[in-house]
């Protein structure tokens, strides 16, 4: 999100907000989210994939209403929704004989491409809404065909074979195919709010909601480029009940944007020429500075994202949606438990609701029975692994993921010996200076982790760690 | 946080009140910093020289990510950056300012191969047993009013000895006024025109004055964001003591030379001496004053190839350089100035991307030589 987004998405939530009633409203913030995945995505070196790749989002996010929405006959609003997004789409695509690109970063396609696309994405949506009549096993193959996606984009040589192939498509040359080709905004985010819906579809959990409401909850334009992931039955109540924008929500959404912009665009932006880098990393030779660059990168993490978070939220409470909250404090909590409590909450939550959960549940129940913390610790360690994966199928990203994992672990194990041999453990936890030496020991255990994520080499993030740790 | 807010009792009145307070309060602001012209005060807070170490030349880089270095033309900030001003100068010192283009400041190399840092390191004494400091005050552009500006400034710093290096291209009337940190600087260098009476236009339309808008805060963000990056790229500078990412060059000497034997469009014997600014150079040593001034004519590159009875390489033909050379030594001799003339000192394969940018062992040999030198010129 730029500031000219920003400034944007702010006035026309303002406008929203202070609109007379709903309906209208609602219909505004679904047009709005449909343009914003247009708007926001940035310019690729793939051919008008800037087009094309918004419009494969929506695509993906139609199809996975039709996959999860009840086996009735579509109604008189939902035949409207789809006839909105075919327009919008054909708007976007119209704007092509204007002197300069619009909504799209480039020139969007010829239109007759744009219709062939379609016309291929109704048949696709109509052979599934048949198939689903008859129920079969379109749920799953839906969640796989979304992961199988997120694995292709978050893993560098997959994302590199599908970029030449396009490329060959395209018919630019396949030797130029590289990492940024398929930079597609806000994926990691829309295929995890699919996921949740199908998966509480599955587990006949999910309420019906209209395709406008499906699709304005999972492209919503403030929470598009960085989260938080909310969950859909609490994003309906909102966008259902109406909270027109009042003095007081004006007030709270205004500083929130105030603060993010600040924490974004100032401070983030500021200590990113600070931030421990795979350069850097071997052109410092004090250990000291080394451990000033490590905490300049562990700020800069934590204020670029929620910085934009801030922002989400401020923007969506001026369109009367209370996103949920992702940081609250992160760095001063006093165990690294507490700390994932208040990291990136919402993904935190959807993989304690999606793996952990259930992956400890079935290993409860298996034929071979575990210890607890046997059970304890693989549902940690799958569970953080997947969490660092989710940022990019690589080594690094792993190895992440399985600090905390490690972290994660001995603070559970800790915590239990801890309880079981002082009896007066809980209240020494709730010292001061006990609570002290936690913040001081968990910010560190987390600002170390932040070298797998800063330095890609593993070999070099481990002679980091060893400059650091002078061992 | 929401809570905080939700507790105040909020109205639309209320919200219009504040937006127009500070609304009211932002112009007021940016009005008083362009009335006031407070922007030089700010650009002299630095975190040089307090929280990090000053850096040992100007800041110049054009890849900022890579050299934690940048440009910018505020001279307030780039000075307040630089060693020089955290030094106090102390009785058992003695200061010399280099000044000079971009072989001075070292082009091709880190900041502790330049001739400067060269000199500085060799931990020279005077006779009376001072400690002879060296500071790099060069900066990248050739122009001898550029460097005039820079010594107004470097004298507020208490040198013992200035030593300005110059080469023809820094004499060429057309150049005195191209580099960005004169334009950018109008008032600073207009005062040096009229002080010395230079043959130089004050009114000259390459000149950037900030009207009273472009000194306000919104006018001015370009420069504040640029002074806030360099602050932070102190840190960088002072963790890796880096402040170049250096590209190795494409031999531009070993480039074809040209057809004709013109020097900025004049054929031989059209070239005059008002052309070239000597009045900028005795300017120079009239405002040092009491100062001692060594002028150094800096080694350039000679090339040996067909075509080198024509040309010293594939900036200077002949002719112009030849003429340039003895109207400097004529006028040294004039003005008393002390002199030396090392155009021809290095050898070609010193030089690596121009006809001026030597290497660190080039730097290292005419710093020994030049500590030799230049006390016995400064004892004449």
């Amino acid at each position: 999100m730029t500031l000219a987004h920003i400034f944007i998405f702010a006035l026309l939530s303002i406008l929203v907000g202070r609109l007379p009633e709903n309906r209208t409203r609602s219909w505004i913030l679904f047009i709005a989210s449909l343009l914003a995945v247009f708007a926001l995505q940035p310019e690729t070196s793939l051919r008008q994939f800037d087009f094309w790749l918004p419009l494969a989002t929506i695509a993906l996010t139609v199809l996975t209403w039709f996959v999860v929405r009840e086996r009735s006959p579509l109604v008189s609003e939902d035949r409207n929704s789809l006839l909105a997004i075919v327009a919008v789409i054909l708007a976007i695509s119209v704007a092509r004989i204007l002197p300069r690109p619009v909504i799209t970063a480039t020139y969007p396609p010829q239109i007759q491409f744009v219709l062939l696309a379609l016309i291929l994405t109704a048949a696709i949506v109509t052979a599934v809404a048949t198939v689903r009549q008859e129920r079969s096993g379109l749920m799953p193959a839906t969640i796989v065909f979304i992961v199988l996606l997120f694995v292709v984009l978050k893993s560098e040589p997959l994302q590199l074979g599908l970029s030449r192939r396009l490329r060959i498509i395209t018919g630019q040359s396949p030797e130029l195919a590289s990492r940024v080709d398929l930079v597609w905004l806000g994926f990691s985010y829309i295929a995890f709010r699919l996921i949740h819906t199908l998966r509480d579809c599955a587990a006949r959990r999910l309420q019906r909601v209209s395709l406008r409401e499906y699709l304005t909850y999972v492209l919503f334009y403030p929470a598009l480029t960085a989260g938080p992931i909310d969950r859909l039955e609490r994003f309906v109540v909102d966008l259902r009940q109406f909270q027109r924008l009042t003095p007081v929500r004006f007030a709270r959404g205004g500083k929130r944007i105030a603060i993010g912009m600040l924490k974004k665009f100032i401070l983030a932006d500021s200590l990113a020429i600070l931030a421990l880098n795979e350069v850097s990393a071997v052109q410092v030779e004090s250990r000291l500075w080394l451990w000033l660059l490590l905490y300049a990168f562990a700020f800069q993490i934590y204020l670029d994202f929620s910085g934009y978070t801030d922002l989400a939220i401020g923007i969506g409470t001026w369109a009367g949606i209370d996103l949920p909250e992702n940081f609250e404090r992160p760095y001063l909590q006093a165990d690294i438990r507490a700390f994932w409590n208040r990291w990136h909450i919402t993904l935190t939550e959807w993989f304690r609701f999606y793996v952990f959960n259930p992956l400890t549940r079935r290993l409860r129940t298996t034929r071979v029975r575990l210890p607890v913390w046997a059970i304890i610790c693989l549902g940690q360690f799958v569970t953080m692994i997947l969490i660092g994966m989710w940022h990019g199928i690589a080594w690094h990203f792993l190895l992440w993921g399985l600090w905390h994992g490690v972290g994660l672990f001995l603070h559970n194990r800790w915590q239990s010996i801890f309880q079981k041999y002082s009896p007066r453990a809980s209240a020494l936890r709730d010292h001061a200076v006990w609570r002290a030496i936690g913040v001081f020991f968990t910010y560190n255990y987390v600002a170390l982790g932040w070298v797998w994520f800063a330095i890609p080499d593993v070999d070099a993030a481990f002679d980091v760690l060893r400059k650091l740790t002078g061992m | 946080m929401a809570r905080d807010i939700d507790r105040d009792a909020w109205s639309w009145t209320r919200i219009t009140r504040l937006l127009v307070k500070t609304a009211v309060l932002f112009i007021v602001f940016n009005l008083v910093f362009a009335f006031f012209d407070i922007w030089p005060l700010i650009g002299k807070l630095s975190v040089y020289n307090t929280i990090v170490p000053g850096r040992p030349r100007l800041p110049y880089g054009s890849d900022p990510e890579r050299s934690y270095n940048l440009t910018t033309s505020q001279l307030d900030v780039i000075i307040a950056s630089h060693e020089i001003a955290g030094e106090v100068k102390t009785t058992d010192e003695y200061r010399i300012l280099i000044l000079g283009d971009s072989s001075v400041w070292g082009f091709l190399l880190q900041p502790g191969e330049t001739l400067p840092a060269q000199l500085d390191a060799g931990a020279y004494h005077m006779a009376d047993g001072r400690r002879i400091r060296v500071y790099n005050f060069g900066y990248p552009t050739m122009s001898l009013t550029k460097d005039l500006v820079l010594l107004s400034r470097g004298l507020e710093y208490d040198p013992d000895l200035v030593v300005w290096f110059f080469t023809l291209e820094s004499f060429w009337r057309e150049n005195q006024i191209e580099a960005p940190l004169i334009q950018f600087n109008p008032d600073a260098t207009r005062d040096l025109i009229v002080e010395f009476q230079l043959d130089l236009d004050p009114a000259d339309s390459r000149f950037q004055p900030a009207t009273f808008w472009q000194r306000t805060i919104i006018g001015r963000r370009r420069e504040l964001a640029n002074a806030i990056r360099l602050q932070c790229y102190g840190v960088m500078w002072a963790s890796t003591g880096l402040d170049r990412h250096i590209v190795i060059p494409e031999d531009r000497n070993d480039r074809e030379l040209p057809n004709g034997l013109d020097f900025h469009g004049l054929q031989p014997d059209e070239l005059e001496e008002k052309q070239l600014a000597f009045d900028v150079l005795t300017a120079g040593v009239e405002l040092a004053g009491e100062v001692p001034v060594v002028l150094i004519n800096e080694p350039i590159y000679i090339h040996a190839r067909e075509g080198s009875d024509l040309f010293y390489n594939a900036v200077y033909p002949r002719w112009a350089y030849d003429t340039y050379r003895e109207w400097l030594r004529v006028r040294s001799e004039e003005e008393s100035w002390r002199l030396l003339d090392l155009w021809d000192w290095l050898p070609a394969d010193s030089f690596a991307d121009s006809g001026v940018h030597y290497g660190a062992e080039a730097a290292s040999a005419l710093a020994s030589f030049l500590a030799e030198s230049m006390w016995e010129t400064i004892d004449d």
